[in-house]
Order: structure tokens, then C-alpha cells, then sequence
């Protein structure tokens, strides 16, 4: 793995099925009666979340502390942030005290990728959303629930039929997870209605549809996406009510659904909007799974970062 | 390059260790064998299949140390090796790690580690098959396949069916 997390793109297949497979290991070894390892024992991780975030940041900070990792959490609100200062100065002020791994969520796309080639600091950068861009570690903890819930598969998601269905136009979760499944093999279906869908989605290793009933039978995976009413800026559908008959999962369509197939969703949901409060707390539902899933996968991925010698002293 | 011990020594030597891990705990009642693994986790399947033609079965796992080791920034970072613990567990049993080499006893200190994070054994038995001295930590083993007295620059290759082809272990000259 590189130096940095910032986009499923800096991953390889391999590389990728490696911290799905660190992450099981890592699992069993934390699901005994200690669940505390002594491998980062003595570095720094900082949680700088310029966004606000419950799972993303408690589940860094969970996995940081169960590899023995010394937390900083910095959020924009209450530090400097809030009186002007610039993200080369907060980056300078972690250097400086030595971080080790700076986690990063960001309301721009490409924070992440700017803190990390800028040559501000020399920490690893993990990429915990930023904008509307990416948020692999997301991708990352949803391929890992996916092959938990098929364990029948082995890992092998070649042919899963996967609907991703909502906002994709605002969602970095959407954009991760096509990336990753991609590589995986795994067959995406976006469901959107034409506004809530990218500019250019035809570039894209995915199908498209408008119709939420269309195939709903076939899919293994119905992913539902939340609507980021903070980005809507516009009007993208003629209201909630009207969405949420089209493209909420209700008990009709959870009814409706193939047998041993699973509903997920990254958090936090809107209840009552795109996903019924039914079906989240369904027997499919495997939504608070995927944020127990979410600690294992970021202990697998601060691990194969910053578990063996760093990149910088192999150069020299 | 030479064969120290062949298909044939290895049996033997395991076959002994098995009689001695009987012997050491009257019985093999509490006894539960935790491999090392690669290698160490197929001679421990070994040596619980040897028990077994004794008339003795007992719990086998395995045990990875990898987030245990002491030497983690010196190298890139390592994949991790399958933890199985036996579904009786290791709480008040009589534990017997199994490794191929026991060369600086760091990789053991590292298992004990990783042990205590899995419960509270009686007691903790070792058994390597090959013992070639150069200790760094104040660690010895209680069955030993084999004393090889070995210069530090010099390493030793164990080989096994179940991964290699072939079962011997030998002395490979200054690398």
C-alpha cells in the first residue's frame, strides 16, 4: 500500500483484498476477551474533521486506540478553524507535534489529495470524505460486510449484483463504492432519479436506471443512499414525499426483495425519506453491522499503513 | 547446501516430542498444542495427529504474533496469519506453542505476549523442532526435535510437505 489513502484508485485488486483480509484477522484476534493490540503503541494518529461526523470519526478513533495509538481529535468547530486559520497552518501545527497518520475529512473535494502532496506534513493521509470526491474507507467497510454476509462466496463478489440507489449526485460513498466494486467484479446498478445523477455517469463501469421497481427482484445488495439535504442547493426533486414513493425502500419493495440479499446504508439515515424505519431495523438490515465492520477495516488500514517501517526511511 | 534431518529424522523427532509432551503433563488432559504459523502450525498438526494414533486427541490451533512482534518497523508492513483458537479455549490449560526454529527467542516472547492478550493458560510449554542457539531473550524450550549448534551468520531452511513439496531441514551458508 502506498503512503497514503486518499482514492480507491491508489488501490491495486490485490491490494484491496489484502485489508478486507487484514480486517477479518484483525476481527477474530479483537473479538476475545481483549480486544487491545500493542502495534501502534507509541505513534500519533490525528482525527482532523473540518466536517461533522459521528460514525467516521468514532470508529477511526476506536480502531486507532485498539492498535495502542496515541488520538488526537481536532474538529473545525472550537479550534482555530473558526478564526481564520488556513488548512496549511493547522497542517503545520500537527507536524509539528509529530503526527504519525492524519485521518481527514473535508467539505472540498480534493482535501485530502492537496494535504498530502502539498509537502506540509510527512504524515500518512487517510481520506475520510472529502466532498462530494471520495471516501474510500467507507468502500472499504461496505466490500467488507458484503463478503461477510456471503461468506459462501469466499471473498469472490465477481457477478454480485449491487444497487446503489439515491443521491449519487452529492454522494462520495456512491463514487468509492463503484470504484471499488469495479475492481472487484462485482455488477453496479445506480438508481437515481436523472437530476440526482452525475454529469458524465455514462463514463462509469456502471448501469444507470430511473426505476427503482425495474429489477428490484435481482439484486444481492440494495445500498441506499442518504439525501445530503446540506448540499442541496437546488431543486432536485419536486418533494420529500415524491422521492420517497419513488426511490425510498419501503415495506413493499423490502418485501419484494431476493431471498438472502441485504440492505445497507453508510449512515446516518434519513428515516421516514429515502429508507422506511422498517426496513432499516429489518432482519436484511445489515446497517449496524456495517459500523461494527467499519473498526475492524480502519485497524487493517492504519495498520498496513503505519504498521511496518515507514516509506520514507526505506528511500533513504 | 545439506540435509541435517530428512522426512525420516522429522517423524522421529516428532513422534519423541509427542511421548515427552505426554510424559511432562501425565496425560493430555489439559494439554492443548497452539502452532505458530506457517510451519509451525503444521507441526502441530503433526504432533496432534501422532497423539491421536496414541490414543490421545487433543485441542489444536493456531496462533499469528504478527501485531505482536517487536520488529514491526524494521520491515514492511506484514500480512497476517490465521488465530484459531480451539473451541475448548486456552483459560487453565496446559498450552504448547509450536514453532520450527527457535533461533533469538524473540518470536516466542512475541506469542507469550500474544497469549496473555487470549486468556490465562496453567502453564506454557514450548516445542520447536529445530533449537540453533544464539538466544537474545532469557527463552528456552521444553521439547526440542533437534540441537543444531549453528554460526549467527548462517540460516536455517525448515521444509514441509504441506507447503514446500518435501520435509527436510537444512543449513544454508552466510546469505
Amino acid at each position: 500500500m502506498n503512503n497514503h489513502l486518499l482514492s480507491i484508485n491508489d488501490l491495486s485488486r490485490e491490494e484491496i483484498l489484502n485489508v478486507l483480509g487484514t480486517a477479518a484477522e484483525l476481527e477474530k484476534i479483537t473479538s476475545g476477551p481483549t480486544k487491545k493490540l500493542p502495534t501502534l503503541r507509541g505513534r500519533t494518529v490525528v482525527n482532523l474533521f473540518f466536517e461533522d461526523s459521528t460514525r467516521t470519526r468514532i470508529s477511526f478513533e476506536t480502531a486507532a486506540k485498539r492498535l495502542s495509538a496515541d488520538v488526537i481529535n481536532f474538529s473545525a468547530k472550537g479550534s482555530s478553524v473558526s478564526k481564520g486559520e488556513s488548512l496549511k497552518d493547522t497542517a503545520q501545527t500537527l507536524q509539528a507535534m509529530g503526527a504519525d497518520a492524519v485521518v481527514i475529512r473535508h467539505g472540498s473535494s480534493g482535501a485530502a489529495q492537496r494535504l498530502a502532496d502539498s509537502g506540509w506534513i510527512s504524515a500518512s493521509v487517510i481520506n475520510a470524505g472529502d466532498g462530494t470526491h471520495e471516501h474510500p474507507t467507507q468502500a472499504l467497510l461496505d466490500a467488507f460486510t458484503m463478503s461477510k454476509s456471503f461468506p459462501e462466496r469466499n471473498g469472490d463478489f465477481t457477478g454480485l449484483k449491487v444497487a446503489i440507489v439515491g443521491d449519487i449526485l452529492h454522494s462520495r460513498v456512491a463514487r468509492s463504492n463503484v470504484l471499488l466494486l469495479a475492481k472487484l467484479g462485482a455488477e453496479v446498478t445506480l438508481i437515481a432519479p436523472p437530476t440526482l445523477l452525475p454529469v458524465g455517469i455514462d463514463t462509469w463501469p456502471v448501469r444507470t436506471s430511473y426505476d427503482f421497481d425495474e429489477s428490484l427482484e435481482s439484486f444481492d445488495v440494495v445500498m441506499m443512499l442518504r439525501i445530503q439535504l446540506e448540499r442541496m442547493n437546488n431543486f432536485y426533486f419536486p418533494s420529500e414525499r415524491e422521492y420517497s414513493r419513488r426511490y425510498g425502500l419501503n415495506e413493499n419493495r423490502l418485501l419484494r426483495m431476493k431471498n438472502g440479499s441485504i440492505v445497507m446504508h453508510p449512515g446516518p439515515m434519513n428515516r421516514g425519506l429515502e429508507i422506511s424505519a422498517a426496513s432499516a431495523d429489518s432482519s436484511r438490515s445489515v446497517i449496524v453491522d456495517q459500523v461494527g465492520n467499519g473498526v475492524s477495516t480502519r485497524m487493517a488500514v492504519l495498520y498496513l499503513l503505519l504498521g511496518g517501517v515507514p516509506l520514507s526511511e526505506v528511500s533513504s | 547446501m545439506s540435509a541435517i534431518l530428512e522426512s525420516a529424522d522429522i517423524d522421529r523427532a516428532l513422534k519423541r516430542i509427542s511421548h515427552e509432551i505426554i510424559e511432562r503433563n501425565h496425560g493430555v488432559s489439559s494439554v492443548v498444542l497452539l502452532g505458530i504459523p506457517t510451519r509451525g502450525a503444521y507441526l502441530a498438526a503433526r504432533i496432534a495427529s501422532i497423539l491421536k494414533d496414541l490414543g490421545s486427541e487433543v485441542p489444536l490451533g493456531t496462533l499469528d504474533i504478527t501485531m505482536h512482534r517487536d520488529d514491526l518497523r524494521l520491515r514492511p508492513p506484514r500480512p497476517l496469519l490465521s488465530t484459531v483458537l480451539p473451541a475448548g479455549g486456552i483459560e487453565g490449560k496446559d498450552v504448547v506453542l509450536v514453532d520450527d526454529v527457535l533461533f533469538s527467542g524473540r518470536t516466542i516472547r512475541a506469542a507469550l505476549d500474544a497469549l496473555g492478550e487470549l486468556g490465562r493458560p496453567k502453564t506454557v510449554q514450548l516445542a520447536v523442532l529445530v533449537d540453533r542457539g544464539h538466544r537474545e531473550l532469557p527463552i528456552r524450550a521444553d521439547f526440542v526435535g533437534k540441537n543444531l549448534p549453528t554460526s549467527s551468520h548462517e540460516s536455517v531452511k525448515v521444509s514441509l510437505s504441506e507447503v514446500d513439496d518435501i520435509d527436510c531441514v537444512e543449513i544454508t551458508g552466510a546469505r
